[in-house]
């Protein structure tokens, strides 16, 4: 699939945010005055900059208001919802805690539900797309949960959580990037079932139906080559992971430095775009069974 | 309305027929000129004249190579048997679309009335969710409108009193030459479309989507001889029969045979 940096920045800047609401909910009712503000200003930046650079990705951004109408049936509907709903039960509750009484009853544990919630939402956008069948596995939500909860407590300079969920999202992504190769060949569509032609084995394209791109061809063939796939995923162990945890585990005892965890932060980020980019770019569509690629592992 | 009918009164759809379907494209370009005119945005092209053209287009025609799957050329493993099918596609208004449960805005829905899958275009907002769903490569995001393109069963044709009753069909169905392409409804037993998937069998495009089209492909017959075996005698066993030659025909038909057997003779 087409790696878009629109929705590359989507997923994962609204995932550091709403996984940094999820520390501010549960942990964080304590803070006031200035650490709130900031935290909280942290949290509302990284996910309104989500939120917003999703638009980019649309042709009629004017209209993306209709979006919220079918939670019902569209897992994009509730995310866009849910997001919304966390944004705004946070707001009384930042607004209390960094010029007011401090901590509102219950709101905050609402406000983190809603935020893991969220990040739910945002991962089932991928994994319930049957037609992409490296995305259609629950290994999918398993990991936007970690990269949140990892994000999250770097920005709330949770130290032990951070050691924890870093060392689990290396692993499960590792694990990830293995199910994953092998995933297209267990869904079971091959250009055989695609097209009911032929003996298998002996089916092959012979013409395209067109000469030049389409849409569907810049959107849902995206080509990647292999040896990019491993720097990529280097990239990731050694910013993503490494780094941080490197960092962290200095600060294991006392509480993290804002300027240590802003740069063990900007290490992982970069790890995060790296794995999110291949994310997209491996992720094969069935569709390209048309066009004569026959996926293999 | 993003959710799906329960079921439809009627399936409208088309039947194509692989076996008849020469590969020609017409029904592409009259897609094309029919849903540019009418029904919702253009269908827009950008750098149409340049070195890079692309464009939306609703219905696309691919060309497979293949052996067929059947005994005879399977036991003498003929490799001169293999056989070329254009296979067009464009939305096959699935019974469980999966384009519209995914879209965010109840702009795509599938009609309670007729079954045809549409899109809403003052309601869609471009995210191109709906087109990572389908299985099928139905959809297209127009470039220049900014949103979601789709085969509409030119339902601005089938219920058109404006046009001569010949011309209510889609215009893909309309135009093509081979009559590889049928329009009808499903749901009716007797519809000329339903006969024809009772007579042909009908090919399901990935069963394991679970999408449960409702256009159905009529497989190729298999062929009744492998493409090598054709040319000269094919030709001659075809030729209009000739009576044996009488009397002095007779004689010159076996001076002039023996002459050839002898020039072939003598040549080697
Ligand atoms: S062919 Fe694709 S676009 Fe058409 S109804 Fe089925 S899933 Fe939807
Ligand atoms: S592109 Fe339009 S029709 Fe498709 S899912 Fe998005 S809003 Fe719905």
């Amino acid at each position: 699939m087409h790696p878009a940096p629109s929705l590359i920045l989507f997923t994962s800047l609204s995932g550091l945010g709403f996984g940094l609401f999820a520390y501010l909910g549960l942990l964080g009712g304590g803070l006031t005055g200035w650490p709130a503000f900031f935290e909280y200003a942290l949290a509302y930046g990284f996910s309104s900059a989500g939120l917003l650079s999703s638009l980019f990705h649309l042709g009629n951004p004017q209209r993306a208001w209709r979006a919220l109408s079918q939670w019902r049936s569209s897992w994009l509907s509730r995310e866009g919802v849910l997001a919304l709903a966390t944004l705004l039960v946070f707001a009384p509750q930042a607004i209390s805690q960094i010029w007011g009484p401090g901590d509102l009853l219950l709101l905050g544990e609402i406000g983190a539900l809603l935020a893991l919630v969220t990040i739910g939402a945002t991962a089932m956008i991928y994994a319930q797309l049957k037609t992409v069948p490296r995305w259609h596995h629950p290994a999918v939500p398993v990991l936007f949960y970690l990269y949140a909860l990892s994000g999250g407590a770097l920005l709330f300079g949770q130290a032990i959580a951070a050691a924890l969920f870093l060392v689990l999202l290396g692993l499960v992504q590792t694990s990830y990037w293995i199910i994953g190769a092998r995933r297209f060949a267990e869904s079971g569509s091959s250009m055989h079932s695609a097209t009911g032609l032929g003996r298998t084995g002996s089916l092959r394209l012979l013409e395209r139906p067109h000469t030049g791109a389409s849409y569907l061809t810049k959107e849902m063939m995206f080509q990647v080559a292999r040896r990019r796939a491993v720097a990529l995923r280097r990239l990731f162990w050694a910013f993503g992971i490494a780094m941080p945890l490197v960092i962290v585990v200095q600060n294991l005892g006392g509480t993290m430095n804002w300027i240590v965890a802003l740069v063990a932060l900007a290490c992982h980020y970069v790890g995060v775009i790296a794995s999110r980019w291949l994310f997209y770019a491996q992720a094969e569509h069935v569709v390209s069974l048309y066009y004569g690629n026959e996926v293999s592992a | 309305m993003t959710q799906l009918p329960a079921s439809t009164e009627r399936a409208l759809g088309l039947a194509i027929d692989l076996d008849t379907c020469v590969g020609c494209h017409a029904c592409v370009i009259a897609c094309k000129e029919w849903n540019t005119a009418n029904y919702g945005a253009p269908l827009s092209d950008q750098d149409a004249y340049g070195s890079n053209p692309v464009g939306t287009f609703l219905n696309r025609v691919h060309t497979f190579e293949y052996l067929p799957d059947d005994p005879q050329t399977l036991s003498n493993g003929d490799q001169s048997a293999f056989q070329v099918t254009h296979f067009p596609k464009s939305c096959l208004h699935c019974q469980d679309a999966p384009c519209v449960t995914v879209c965010p805005t109840g702009a795509s829905y599938k009609r309670s009335e007729d079954g045809i899958v549409l899109v809403n275009e003052e309601a869609c907002i471009g995210c191109g969710l709906c087109a990572w769903a389908c299985p099928y490569g139905a959809r297209e995001l127009d470039a220049e409108a900014g949103v979601m393109k789709k085969c509409t069963l030119c339902v601005d044709r089938i219920y058109n009193d404006n046009l001569p009753e010949i011309d209510r069909e889609p215009a893909c169905v309309r135009t093509c030459p081979a009559g590889a392409r049928h329009f009808g409804d499903f749901a009716d037993p007797e519809s000329k479309v339903s006969q024809l998937v009772r007579e042909r069998g009908s090919i399901t495009l990935m069963p394991e989507m679970e999408t449960r089209p409702v256009n159905a492909y009529l497989p190729p017959r298999p062929k009744t001889q492998a493409c090598g075996e054709t040319s000269s005698n094919q030709v001659a066993a075809k030729a209009p029969e000739q009576p044996n030659p009488q009397g002095f025909l007779a004689w010159l038909d076996g001076a002039l045979a023996k002459l050839e057997a002898g020039a072939s003779g003598s040549s080697k």
